[in-house]
């Protein structure tokens, strides 16, 4: 009964955020909402005995995204959003790509809320940390490690896109350049004189 | 009583839509971002409810490994969102069209 009242509670708060987080220009205001869906799904996860799983979302996603977006938000110092766009046929492909996967919600609801009955096994501790560390580090470990690989390059690549040149080779480049003017011009003047 | 599947899975869908129509909707990169960010979020809400419907690890397992690629996808793309606005002094998806001609 309990868990019955706390899911329908944060399942209406994670869709009212969601919502608000569309719906808002300013970017900002969308963060903040999304921190709200996030901490709302984390109860949810906890309705669903997964505590290890709750815990994380809060740590990686409410700790770290959003605070790496906020921060890309505060370093970019935007406008808020245009509210119009000449992409005005996009609202129409949004409205009914919308409305497709809402009456598919719909259709999966009821295919499994009609579907027999199978006995459902409640075991209470598949989602303790336990139970996840052993499987995690022994029958998957290949996945474990692909995902380490895959953090590492996630890294040197936000290393190296985001660096900026020093400074003498953007002296070299402003260096170069200005003598590919100067040449340009040159020839420029060249002609004129003939 | 517990919560039936079925309104789990309700729920992620709704999630997944309001994502997949904020893609669409918004014009700013960010927020696009942010709307991907919701949309993987609905996927994890099926694994788990489906892992705790089963009894299986599994899907809590896949729903951290889906957490660890959001966070490079967030570096990434946070990244490329920094590097476009440095060039263009806007992050407006519209301006994003470079290579047009």
């Amino acid at each position: 009964m309990a868990n019955d009242a706390l899911f329908y509670l944060f399942a209406g708060l994670a869709i009212a955020c969601a919502i608000s987080m569309v719906y808002h220009k300013n970017p900002l205001y969308s963060a903040i909402s999304l921190v709200g869906v996030f901490i709302a799904l984390s109860c949810v996860y906890v309705t669903l005995a997964a505590p290890f799983i709750a815990a994380v979302q809060v740590l990686i996603y409410a700790g770290a995204i959003m605070v790496l977006v906020v921060f890309v938000i505060m370093l970019l110092n935007l406008e808020d959003d245009r509210p119009f766009n000449r992409l005005r046929y996009l609202y129409g492909v949004g409205a009914g790509l919308g409305l497709i996967l809402l009456v598919q919600t719909l259709f999966i609801f009821y295919a499994v809320a009609r579907s027999p009955k199978q006995p459902v096994k409640m075991d209470e501790t598949v989602g303790r940390t336990l139970n996840i560390g052993a499987s995690m580090y022994s029958e998957y470990l290949l996945p474990v490690e692909i995902v380490g690989v895959l953090l590492l390059m996630a890294i040197i690549g936000a290393v190296i896109l985001v660096r900026r040149l020093n400074q003498p080779e953007i002296e070299k480049v402003v260096e170069d350049e200005l003598t590919r003017r100067n040449q340009a011009d040159e020839i420029g003047d060249y002609r004129i004189s003939l | 009583m517990e919560p039936s599947l079925a309104s789990y899975l309700a729920l992620s869908g709704i999630l997944f839509t309001i994502g997949a129509v904020g893609v669409i909707f918004k014009r700013n990169a960010l927020g696009m971002f942010m709307c991907i960010e919701l949309m993987l979020n609905a996927v994890n809400l099926t694994f788990v409810a489906f892992s705790r419907y089963y009894a299986d690890v599994t899907g809590q397992l896949f729903v951290f490994m889906v957490m660890s690629v959001a966070a490079a996808e967030a570096a990434v793309g946070l990244g490329i969102i920094i590097t476009f606005f440095r060039n263009r002094v806007t992050i407006d998806v519209d301006d994003a069209s470079i290579l047009k001609n």
